[in-house]
């Protein structure tokens, strides 16, 4: 074995690349509690410091700096710090810390309007560059977009696509520079082209070697931007540090060249603890030691940034980034993946204060140690900042060695990646179905011409039917409008380095989305239960409802709605699955909405549930706020019931109660939200996101954001900065249902 | 015939009415008409939706394992629920059947034969002792306060666990003496497992103002924290746990 894995318990991964094999024989499951956590030390603080500094500022001004000049590679800058003297983990995406660089490849138009919004200016010669000599994939995508792709992005029925902005939702196993050092993942890649040396080849082995090439050519330069930080990761690291550091210049590398909408990290707090204990044990290294560099490289994953326009802020609220690192979870072999480091990573919440990045992302599993149960439920009630989803489920269909990329997308490392497919607008699509495929707000014509619906009071079937029809027209145009995005996306825009993390076969998903989800289930819940009647306009165009009568609403842990939801979600993706897609991907479905249900809703009519023209969807799985009348238990046991089968690209539920409602004091807080978790987890809930604060806290924050720098919210699948949303977007947080009984 | 429930509404996820995450099950209907209501949306008898035992059994059943992980159960109020304990026997029968843990939440006004069946169904009552002065009591509750006191002592004599519930009102239920006896009387109930002080708020106001009812503690204030803990302190010299939600 290498000098480097003294040590070590060897294993398949000695030879072969498998970071799994090399945690399965080396890990250490802890099933104790936090009471050996440490503080930050000194020189943390003090770097920490002029790090919310530079935020405070940032806040002010919107962003720091800009580069207008160079786009930005893996080598384009050379180093850049913060505060050399105290800085134990180094690297920055540009020559500044907080410095926006640009990533012209997937398109020019939205660089030079994001700089302008900021009041920068692109550089003349960058901007012909990138419009006469080298096409983006922003070009290449409207070069091949068909007259009825462009009609459904514009009335956004389908809106959100990765067609101008990299699609990101891709986990490279940043461990594996770590593991193994870079010239040996070059030589598997060489040795990977060799074998594409076909006599007939034809394009996919073409593409195929071609990617190799620019891959290697990545690991290459990534060596190099690490050598410009004083580092050599040719070879595998030897120690805490260079585990750590090693492991955060692969993402860097990543998020240097490609700034992809969600840009997540994966899982590497257990493979880090190998490194941990491996020093502890040998005496070269204290907890204080482990921990700051923990703390340190946490910080840097709070400072990932990427230039974005206005309108991408609106889909995307309060500047996320994705940096989502998965913790916990189970073994298949029934011992629990919780390691010590799991503690530490999510202890980052105290020594530095909560934030929304990295998106902790607890996997839960109901045989995870109790103690560490406790001290999630500990963590969320002080900081509303982390996630929760089921490693029970996930565990079944994708292993014990995956990660979440974004929000709720779990992909095995490594092995997976997924063509990001943003979502429909399915409550849009039930307005089509009963206006015979107009728009319900500017009449156009958008899908086929069929009959509409004429009588005064909707029937069930008849709508339904319609639905069914409109859903065989939105899924094919949805999948073949991915098709064009992710045929473009690889030849413009390709990921070679997350991609040189990878293994050469790995599985694609095409990973498409539902938004409106509850307004849908509720609408025909209204029109099945209830008396629905259309109002139209002069042009016989239905622009509102009236419902007279009661009716089951999702959220009431009613199966008469209930079900109607689940035949939604199976009735949408069963569509999917018949389109071909690019790549062969498997098509995948998630019900999640970020924080663009304010923006969907604006741009939908009034629903036949009751819900008026303009007003937000409820979020991710979300019931509509208000008509969750039964507590939060009844209304997470509706999301519970949504068929994770059916929606493997995941599930977002967003549940927020005021401190009280969740007991009398800590303990009782702690146990009992540590039982909400094991109950909603053990009725295949998915995912959730908690957040424990008063209205209040949030109204006054509003009004005195400066009082607040940290205060951390959870929103669709992803955490921000409550100070950074818009007006709008913060008063739909606070009008969202808050569980206060 | 099946003997219906009125019931006002139901809430899946309690904290504070009992341990661990409990159903809980508004009552309708109400002897009493405490000042400090927060709920006088429950007090009419003919109001709220009737259920059979089955269909809320069926409602309850369904938050088991959420019941099951915390340590919790179903808990009764209202309302009071003991004006519809025909009914809630047969339910509880069915909670029992499935190992789910009952709990009552009342203020004690009635002791009769259904009331002790349904005790035999009971893991835990939550006893409100509005006030010990039996003055006092008739007034903040319109009725008196000797019922409540024998009910005590009925849950004494089968060995019911118990928990006093006390809410603290400025200028109402803040007669020390009264507490002191209290505290003094509580004492030789073994049974009696724990007392909880609960603040004082007016959450409940707006419904008051909705029903065009007169409410009388519009300008009573939120007790402090010192007198919580004035209190709690004369309910400890029992030596019982004594809990506060502020």
């Amino acid at each position: 074995m290498r000098q480097e894995w003294h040590d070590f318990e060897g294993g398949s991964w000695t030879t072969d690349v498998n970071v799994r094999s090399f945690i399965q024989h080396n890990y250490t499951p802890y099933s104790g509690d936090e009471s050996f956590l440490v503080g930050p030390t000194k020189r943390t603080l003090k770097l920490w410091e002029k790090a919310k500094e530079l935020m405070k500022l940032e806040n002010e001004k919107g962003i720091i700096d800009a580069e207008t000049l160079r786009p930005s590679t893996i080598t384009a800058f050379g180093p850049g710090y913060l505060d050399k003297e105290n800085e134990v983990i180094v690297g920055f995406q540009t020559d500044k810390p907080l410095k926006r660089g640009i990533m012209p490849n997937g398109g020019i138009r939205v660089v030079k309007k994001a700089l302008e919004s900021y009041g920068y200016t692109l550089d003349k010669t960058t901007e012909e560059i990138y419009t006469q000599n080298r096409k983006t994939h922003n070009d290449g995508v409207f070069d091949a977009y068909t007259d009825a792709m462009r009609k459904a992005r514009h009335s956004g029925i389908i809106t959100g696509l990765p067609d101008a902005y990299g699609r990101g939702r891709i986990i490279g196993d940043y461990r594996r520079v770590a593991l193994y050092g870079v010239n040996f993942l070059i030589e598997e890649k060489k040795h990977e082209k060799k074998l594409l040396e076909n006599p007939n080849l034809g394009s996919p082995d073409i593409r195929l070697r071609e990617e190799l090439s620019e891959q290697i050519k990545a690991l290459m330069q990534l060596k190099e931007m690490a050598a410009s930080y004083g580092y050599d990761i040719s070879n595998p690291a030897r120690d805490s540090f260079e585990a750590t550091q090693w492991t955060y210049f692969a993402y860097l590398g990543a998020i240097k060249e490609q700034d992809g909408a969600a840009m997540s990290l994966g899982r590497v707090s257990t493979f880090l603890d190998i490194y941990y204990e491996r020093d502890l044990k040998d005496g070269k290294i204290t907890e204080e030691e482990v921990q700051e560099l923990v703390d340190q490289f946490v910080m840097k994953l709070r400072m990932v940034r990427f230039l974005r326009t206005p309108e991408y802020n609106d889909l995307f609220s309060g500047d996320p980034t994705w940096v989502t690192e998965s913790i916990g979870g189970m073994g298949l072999d029934g011992r629990t993946l919780v390691t010590k480091t799991s503690y530490r990573f999510l202890h980052t919440l105290y020594n530095l204060g909560p934030a929304p990045e990295p998106n902790l992302t607890v996997l839960w599993s109901i045989f995870l140690p109790e103690p560490f149960k406790k001290y999630c439920a500990k963590v969320s009630i002080d900081t509303s900042s982390i996630q929760y989803e089921s490693d029970d489920i996930m565990r079944e269909s994708w292993g014990d060695d995956y990660g979440i990329a974004c929000c709720v997308s779990a992909m095995r490392l490594g092995k997976q990646m997924q063509f990001f497919g943003a979502r429909a607008n399915l409550a849009k699509a039930l307005l089509y179905a009963i206006n015979g495929g107009k728009d319900e707000i500017s009449g156009e014509q958008v899908a086929p011409i069929f009959a509409p619906v004429t009588s005064e009071y909707l029937d069930y079937d008849e709508v339904v039917s319609k639905f069914d029809q409109i859903l065989d027209w939105l899924s094919e145009l949805y999948i073949n409008t991915l098709n064009v995005i992710h045929y473009m996306h690889d030849k413009y825009n390709y990921e070679r380095l997350q991609m040189a993390l990878h293994d050469v076969d790995i599985l694609r998903t095409e990973a498409c989305g539902i938004a409106g989800l509850s307004v849908v289930a509720d609408s025909l819940s209204a029109i099945k239960y209830a008396k629905v009647k259309a109002i139209r306009n002069e042009d016989g165009l239905v622009v509102d409802y009236e419902i007279e009568g009661d009716y089951p609403a999702f959220g009431n842990n009613d199966d008469r709605v209930d079900k109607i939801a689940y035949e939604v979600v199976e009735r949408f993706m069963n569509k999917l699955r018949k389109i071909k897609t690019y790549r062969s991907a498997k098509q995948t479905l998630s019900i999640l909405t970020i924080t663009s249900n304010v923006v969907y809703g604006k741009k939908t009519g009034s629903t036949p549930d009751g819900r008026k023209k303009g007003e937000p969807f409820a979020p991710g799985a979300n019931p509509m706020h208000g008509r969750d009348k039964k507590g939060a238990i009844a209304s997470m046991a509706s999301v519970a019931k949504l068929p994770y089968k059916h929606a493997q690209d995941g599930i977002s539920y967003t549940f927020s109660i005021v401190p009280k409602a969740l007991g009398k004091d800590m303990d009782d807080r702690i146990k009992n939200l540590v039982g909400m978790l094991d109950g909603y987890f053990r009725s295949k809930g998915h995912h959730i996101n908690v957040n424990v604060f008063d209205r209040e806290t949030l109204l006054d924050a509003m009004e005195h954001p400066e009082k607040y720098p940290q205060l951390t919210i959870r929103v669709s699948g992803y955490a921000v900065n409550f100070i950074k949303l818009n007006r709008e977007q913060q008063l739909d947080v606070i009008h969202r249902t808050f569980h206060e009984r | 015939m099946t003997r219906l429930g009125r019931i006002h509404s139901l809430e899946s996820f309690g904290t504070v009415d009992g341990p661990g995450i409990r159903f809980v099950v508004f009552m309708q209907g109400c002897p009493l008409r405490c000042q400090f209501c927060h709920n006088p949306d429950t007090w009419d008898v003919n109001g709220g939706t009737e259920y059979t035992p089955e269909a809320l059994f069926s409602e309850i059943i369904k938050y088991k394992s959420y019941m099951d992980y915390s340590g919790g159960g179903v808990t009764f109020t209202g309302g009071e629920p003991l004006l519809q304990a025909e009914f809630l026997v047969e339910v509880s029968k069915l909670c029992k059947n499935k190992e789910i843990s009952v709990a009552l939440d009342t203020s004690g006004f009635i002791l009769n034969d259904s009331v002790k069946e349904l005790l035999d169904y009971t893991d835990l009552v939550l006893l409100d002792i509005k006030n010990y002065d039996p003055i006092v009591y008739k007034a903040i509750t319109g009725v008196s306060l000797s019922p409540t006191l024998k009910f005590l002592d009925y849950l004494r004599e089968k060995n019911t666990a118990t928990w006093v519930r006390y809410v603290v009102v400025p200028q109402l239920t803040d007669n020390l003496d009264g507490v002191v006896k209290l505290s003094e009387h509580l004492d030789g109930y073994s049974n009696v497992k724990k007392i909880e002080l609960l603040a004082f708020h007016k959450m409940g106001e707006y419904k008051w103002k909705e029903m065009e009812i007169d409410y009388k503690l519009t300008d009573t204030k939120e007790p402090s924290k010192e007198l919580m803990d004035q209190i709690a302190a004369i309910m400890r010299t029992n030596g019982k746990i004594v809990t506060s939600n502020i």
